[in-house]
C-alpha cells in the first residue's frame, strides 16, 4: 500500500508513464484540440486550415488556446515556441506538443 | 514596499438589515434610509459598479428593489440560497475583475467572514458601514471620467451582447461580424487623457508593462513631437463602449517604441489588443520603421504576452535595439514589420500620416 503510493507520487513527478496523454498519437493530440476548438468558436476545423487567417482571433482566445495545450499536455509554451506558427493549424499544434514532450529528441 | 489598496471597482450588497431596514420575508415593507440611498447613487456617479448577493426570493427582492427605485443601480443580482462566497464569484467572474477589486457589505459576521474565508482579497464591510463609505479612500476614484458616469450603462450593454453572443447559432466570427463594430484610434484629446490614465490603473490583464503613467506625464507626452498618445475608443449596435484602450509611442528615425499598451477587459473577447496591434503593424510597415515593445511580466498579464507574441513579435537581436538600454525586468520585443490587412470583424479608423493625421478608414 505504502509502496504503491510512493510510486504514482514519483510518476506524477516525472510525467510518465502515468500521464495517460503521454503515447497520445498525432491524430488524438489534434482531436482533442479540435474539440476544443469547436466548442470555442462553434465552428470545425480542418487540420491544416490557419486559425488566424481573418484577424478575428483575440487575444483572450489565443490565451486560452494556449492555456488549453498547456495544461492538457502538460507543456510550458514559453519565449520563442510562443509563436503563433506554433499555434496556427491543428497539424502545428500537434507537432509543437510532440516536440516540447518529447524532450527534444531531434536536437 | 507599502502599496496602496486599489480602488473598488464593485460593491456588493446584501439586502435584509443592510440595505434597506428589516427582513423582507418577515416585515413586508421594508425601507431604505436616505443616508444609504445617497450611497448607492453616489457611489453609481463615482463609477463604481453595485451588485446584489442576498438570501431571498428572487423575484419578490427584485419587486421590492424596482419599487424602491433601486434596482437600476445594480448589476448581476444574486439573489438566491447558495453560499454568498459563491455569488461574489460569480459576479467577480462575469465582470472580469479580480477579487482585489470586489467589496461586500452585509450585516451579519458569519456571511462576511464566509466570503472572507474562501475570497480572501476581497473587501468586507459591517452593515453600519454604509453610510460611512463615501469617505473611504477606496471608494473615492482619483478622477471621476464621463465613461465612470456611464459605465453602469456599458456593462448592462455587454450582459446583453454576451447574452445575445450565447444564444447566436453560427459561428463566433459571424456574431462579431454582426455587431457593426468601429474602433476609433486617435490622438488623445485633453478631457480623454484622465479616462486613459484611469485605464492604465484598472487594466491589469492587458498592461504591457504595469506601469502607470500619471495624467500630468500623458498630457506633457501628448505635447512632445516624440511621442504619440493614442486613445482607441470602440462602438457596436448595441452602443458605445467608451475608451477601450491607449497606446503610447516614442517615434524615432529607425524604430517605433512601443512604451504602454492597455485595453480594457471589457473588449478583449472582441480581439481588440489583436486588431490594434495588427494595425500599428501596418502603419509601422508603411513608415518603414521597426517595432520595440517594452514588456514586464505581472501575475496576470500572461495574456498581453501571447498577444504581442501572436502578433510576431520576438526577442531579437536587432541592430536598431543598440539605443534601448535595458530596464531592469522588462523584456524588450522586436517585429519587423510587413503590410497587414484589415480585420474582418470590425472597422477601423484611424489618423493617416499619408494624409496629415486626418482619420481615414484602415481598408
Amino acid at each position: 500500500m505504502t509502496e504503491s503510493t510512493t510510486r504514482s507520487t514519483a510518476d506524477s513527478t516525472t510525467f510518465e508513464p502515468a500521464d495517460p496523454t503521454a503515447d497520445l498519437p498525432v491524430a488524438a493530440i489534434e482531436d482533442r484540440i479540435g474539440a476544443f476548438l469547436e466548442a470555442k468558436t462553434k465552428a470545425t476545423w480542418e487540420r491544416e486550415v490557419d486559425l488566424f487567417a481573418s484577424g478575428a482571433v483575440s487575444s483572450l482566445f489565443a490565451m486560452e488556446l494556449v492555456v488549453f495545450v498547456e495544461s492538457t499536455f502538460g507543456i510550458a509554451v514559453e519565449g520563442p515556441d510562443l509563436a503563433l506558427d506554433n499555434f496556427r493549424t491543428l497539424r502545428s499544434m500537434s507537432a509543437l506538443v510532440i516536440r516540447l514532450r518529447g524532450g527534444g529528441d531531434d536536437a | 514596499m507599502s502599496e496602496a489598496q486599489p480602488v473598488v471597482k464593485c460593491l456588493i450588497w446584501d439586502l435584509d438589515n443592510t440595505l434597506w431596514r428589516g427582513t423582507l420575508i418577515e416585515d413586508g415593507d421594508v425601507e431604505v434610509d436616505e443616508a444609504v440611498r445617497k450611497v448607492v447613487v453616489e457611489l453609481d456617479a463615482r463609477g463604481v459598479l453595485q451588485a446584489v448577493s442576498s438570501r431571498n426570493d428572487h423575484d419578490e427582492a427584485w419587486a421590492r428593489l424596482e419599487q424602491l427605485g433601486l434596482a437600476e443601480y445594480f448589476v448581476l443580482p444574486q439573489i438566491g440560497w447558495g453560499p454568498k462566497s459563491e455569488s461574489v464569484r460569480r459576479i467577480a467572474e462575469r465582470l472580469n475583475f479580480a477579487t482585489g477589486t470586489i467589496a461586500f457589505i452585509d450585516d451579519l459576521p458569519t456571511e462576511r467572514a464566509e466570503v472572507a474565508y474562501h475570497l480572501p482579497d476581497v473587501r468586507c464591510y459591517p452593515a453600519e458601514q454604509a453610510a460611512a463609505l463615501l469617505d473611504l479612500p477606496e471608494f473615492s476614484p482619483p478622477v471621476v471620467t464621463v465613461d465612470a458616469r456611464r459605465r453602469r450603462m456599458m456593462y448592462r450593454a455587454g450582459f446583453e451582447r454576451d447574452r445575445e453572443r450565447e444564444q447566436y447559432r453560427g459561428a463566433d466570427e459571424e456574431f462579431l461580424r454582426s455587431l457593426d463594430l468601429v474602433m476609433r484610434i486617435g490622438e488623445a484629446r485633453d478631457e480623454e487623457i484622465t479616462r486613459v490614465e484611469e485605464l492604465t490603473l484598472r487594466t491589469s490583464q492587458m498592461n504591457a508593462t504595469g506601469v502607470h503613467y500619471s495624467d500630468a506625464a500623458l498630457r506633457a507626452l501628448a505635447r512632445d513631437e516624440d511621442h504619440d498618445v493614442l486613445v482607441v475608443s470602440m462602438s457596436d449596435r448595441f452602443g458605445p463602449h467608451g475608451a477601450v484602450g491607449v497606446m503610447l509611442i516614442e517615434k524615432t528615425p529607425r524604430t517605433w517604441h512601443i512604451k504602454l499598451l492597455a485595453t480594457s477587459c471589457r473588449v478583449v473577447s472582441f480581439g481588440a489588443g489583436a486588431v490594434l496591434l495588427r494595425w500599428l503593424t501596418d502603419a509601422a510597415a508603411r513608415a518603414r520603421v521597426h517595432l520595440v515593445a517594452d514588456f514586464r511580466r505581472t501575475e496576470r498579464n500572461r495574456m498581453m504576452e501571447v498577444a504581442y507574441r501572436f502578433a510576431g513579435f520576438a526577442d531579437a537581436d536587432c541592430t536598431c535595439l543598440a539605443s534601448f538600454p535595458a530596464t531592469e525586468g522588462t523584456e524588450v520585443l522586436h517585429l519587423e514589420p510587413v503590410r497587414q490587412d484589415p480585420p474582418t470583424t470590425m472597422r477601423v479608423t484611424a489618423p493617416d500620416p499619408q494624409a496629415a493625421g486626418r482619420e481615414a478608414e484602415w481598408a
